[in-house]
């Protein structure tokens, strides 16, 4: 008997027991598409964040007190930060790597704003006159901080989206007056939306100078040091320059990252979170394996009549068998099919909040899996409908 | 003299130098049933004659069936050896045996055994899918199996949508399609109405007269009296061969049936 003829089979006894078989199918169409969908937020997710780090630029290095390449994954309670860097490290990095590469010392921190009557939280973000290279934010209006205004740690802003829509509705923010942590600032720029990132809401920012948001913080420390790199070909030979730099005042206690190796390490984390949803996804799809494999038993013996009739025309045990695997994987082949319809449509309306995306290997994973399930788990049943004994199976009632 | 002892079964000699389709000698099947032993045959000795149409018939438990599984290869005896068509099948694996099956031995059941939701042409093509016959060949010997029955007209009615002597005829269809050495009939008419009972021994008859062999397993005097040599089995073993000189034909009774119902 070809294979043909046993797929033929198959749809008829499923054909015959239409209900049942779409419950059964329910069980995969529900793992089906929840491996597709979560795979999808992952992948997302994982997209949007790395890019938002490119969009920075790809000649970015990163300096950061502490030592995060040794022991900084080990150590579950985090790094102990011995010694902070200042903005005298940042004069001195500039002075040693020369006025082609600009050097930002960065300040984050918490901020209230308040105009007026409205009041919200918002973050600052603070540089040097040179910051604008780093954060690469396109200005709707005014410009930004200068030089001077960081040498005078002037108390001026430049706004993101979020806090001009929320504190300067329908007005021109340029000019305007507003308390930042209860200190009066003045509003010299806006900047266009760039969405979120791996820092949270870019949008719902304020840049200053980061004199003045040391002083507003009454701290010295800055938490971080940017390098942008004249020449993308320059940055492992600048990574060297800073460590140089760096070590005899800090030892070890410091980390230098470059753009490519900031991204490998966010892409294997938020990798191995999809590749976690996925597998949670997973084991909703052996649920419906399992789901399938009752089903089939029932068939078996609902159908051991049926059994003996194509043994005693001449039907083999391979017959039989092949018959019942089949089956089984037809049920879940369709599921898998309407589940990954199902979870493609589903990332496709949930893109409206999540970024989502569908991706090649995640629906060929699903399909191949599911037509596994069906395998592994119709084996056992179609084994035992193949074992019967044609004489016992005839006479069955 | 009607009980006139014919015994072909020990030597496989069959009368008129006709040759045996199917040999058993010294056949016997022990089972065991809760660690009791069932000597359900003993020693049975049993020749079918190409052509005829012989009838195995005992009361319940004397191993008629057992007889009729070992016949219809569906078993293997414990002792003794079966041949079909020169063929040794007494030591076959199953799968061996289904092709042998497949092949020589067409089933006629008490219940039918049609698949259901499954049109009656459908039902005769089982045999040939299994034969690995496929496409339009294998539907149009299926059909032409369903005419020689007088169903030609019923191809596409699944068996909820015909009688009982419908149904049967399509499995007496089935049996055939394949054009076994031997047509195995278990009963066949133990589930119908007594018109549609003469309507399958008619045509069962009328197969038999085109040269196919026909073997009728049945407790049933007046269904064993339509063949030609009834072999009555008792206690696991062959009691008594009788060659029939008065047999009853099917199509007589179903013209005195005809003639009653007129009359009424």
């Amino acid at each position: 008997m070809n294979f043909l003829e046993s797929v033929r089979i198959a749809m008829r006894a499923l054909n015959a027991n239409k209900v049942r078989s779409a419950l059964t199918m329910l069980g995969v169409i529900i793992g089906v598409a929840a491996v597709i969908l979560l795979v999808a937020i992952g992948t997302g997710v994982q997209d949007e964040v790395t890019g938002s780090i490119e969009g920075l630029g790809s000649n970015l290095i990163f300096v950061f007190a502490g030592n995060f390449e040794e022991g900084g994954s080990s150590g579950g309670g985090g790094i102990a930060i011995r010694k902070q860097f200042t903005i005298d490290d940042a004069d001195m990095l500039q002075r040693r790597l020369g006025p082609e590469e600009l050097v930002v010392p960065l300040v984050q921190g918490p901020a209230i704003l308040k105009a007026g009557n409205r009041t919200m939280r918002s973050t600052l973000a603070a540089g040097n006159e040179h910051a604008d290279a780093v954060f690469t934010a396109e200005y709707l209006g005014g410009r930004a901080y200068r030089r001077s205004e960081v040498a005078a740690a002037s108390r001026v802003a430049v706004i993101g989206s979020t806090v001009r829509d929320r504190l300067f509705p329908h007005v021109d923010p340029v000019g305007r007056q507003m308390s930042v942590n209860g200190q009066r600032f003045t509003v010299i720029g806006h900047v266009a939306s760039q969405g979120g990132s791996l820092t949270g809401d870019q949008d719902n920012q304020i840049y200053i100078p980061v004199t003045t948001a040391q002083r507003l913080l009454g701290s010295r420390d800055v938490s971080s040091i940017i390098v942008r790199a004249s020449d993308p070909d320059k940055i492992d030979e600048l990574q060297a320059q800073i460590r140089q730099v760096f070590t005899p005042s800090f030892g070890e206690e410091f980390s230098v990252f470059t753009q490519e190796q900031t991204l490998g390490i966010l892409s294997q984390l938020l990798g191995t979170l999809t590749v976690m949803l996925a597998g949670i996804a997973g084991i909703s799809l052996l649920v419906g394996g399992i789901g399938i494999m009752n089903i089939m038993l029932v068939s078996v013996s609902e159908r051991t009549r049926e059994i003996g009739i194509r043994k005693a025309v001449g039907a083999k045990t391979y017959d039989i068998l092949s018959q019942f695997v089949i089956e089984a994987v037809v049920l879940s082949v369709a599921g898998g099919m309407v589940g990954i319809a199902l979870g493609w449509s589903g990332a496709l309306v949930l893109q409206q909040w999540v970024p989502t995306e569908v991706t090649a290997w995640a629906v060929a994973l699903a399909f191949f899996f599911s037509a596994a399930v069906g395998v592994f788990f119709g084996v056992y049943p179609a084994y035992r409908a193949s074992r019967l004994d044609p004489i016992v199976a005839l006479r069955y009632e | 003299m009607p009980d006139e002892i014919h015994n072909p079964g020990a030597t496989g000699v069959c009368a008129d130098g006709r040759r045996a389709v199917l040999r058993a000698a010294g056949v016997s099947k022990r089972y065991i049933l809760d660690e009791i032993v069932v000597n359900a045959l003993n020693g049975v000795d049993l020749s079918i004659c190409d052509g005829e149409m012989l009838a195995i018939m005992g009361p319940s438990g004397s191993g008629k069936s057992t007889l009729m599984h070992i016949i219809g290869l569906l078993d293997r005896p414990t002792e003794g050896t079966v041949v079909v068509e020169e063929e040794d099948v007494s030591r076959m694996a199953p799968n061996q045996l289904a092709a042998v099956r497949n092949k020589r031995i067409g089933f006629v059941f008490q219940a039918f055994n049609l698949l259901a939701r499954t049109s009656a042409l459908a039902n005769v093509e089982l045999p040939l899918v299994y034969a690995g016959m496929s496409g339009a060949a294998r539907a149009e010997r299926a059909k032409a199996a369903l005419e020689q029955v007088g169903l030609g007209d019923r191809l596409g009615h699944h068996p909820s949508q015909l009688s009982g002597g419908q149904q049967q005829r399509v499995a007496i269809a089935r049996a055939l399609v394949t054009d076994p050495s031997i047509v195995l009939a278990d009963e066949p008419t133990g589930n119908l109405d007594s018109r549609s009972g003469i309507e399958v021994m008619v045509i069962l008859q009328q197969l038999n007269e085109q040269g196919i062999t026909v073997v009728l397993v049945t407790h049933d005097e007046s269904v064993a009296r339509h063949a030609q040599r009834i072999v009555h089995i008792a206690d696991g073993r062959v009691v008594r061969e009788e060659i029939l000189t008065e047999r009853i034909f099917a199509a007589d009774r179903m013209k005195l049936l005809d003639a009653e119902e007129n009359l009424s």
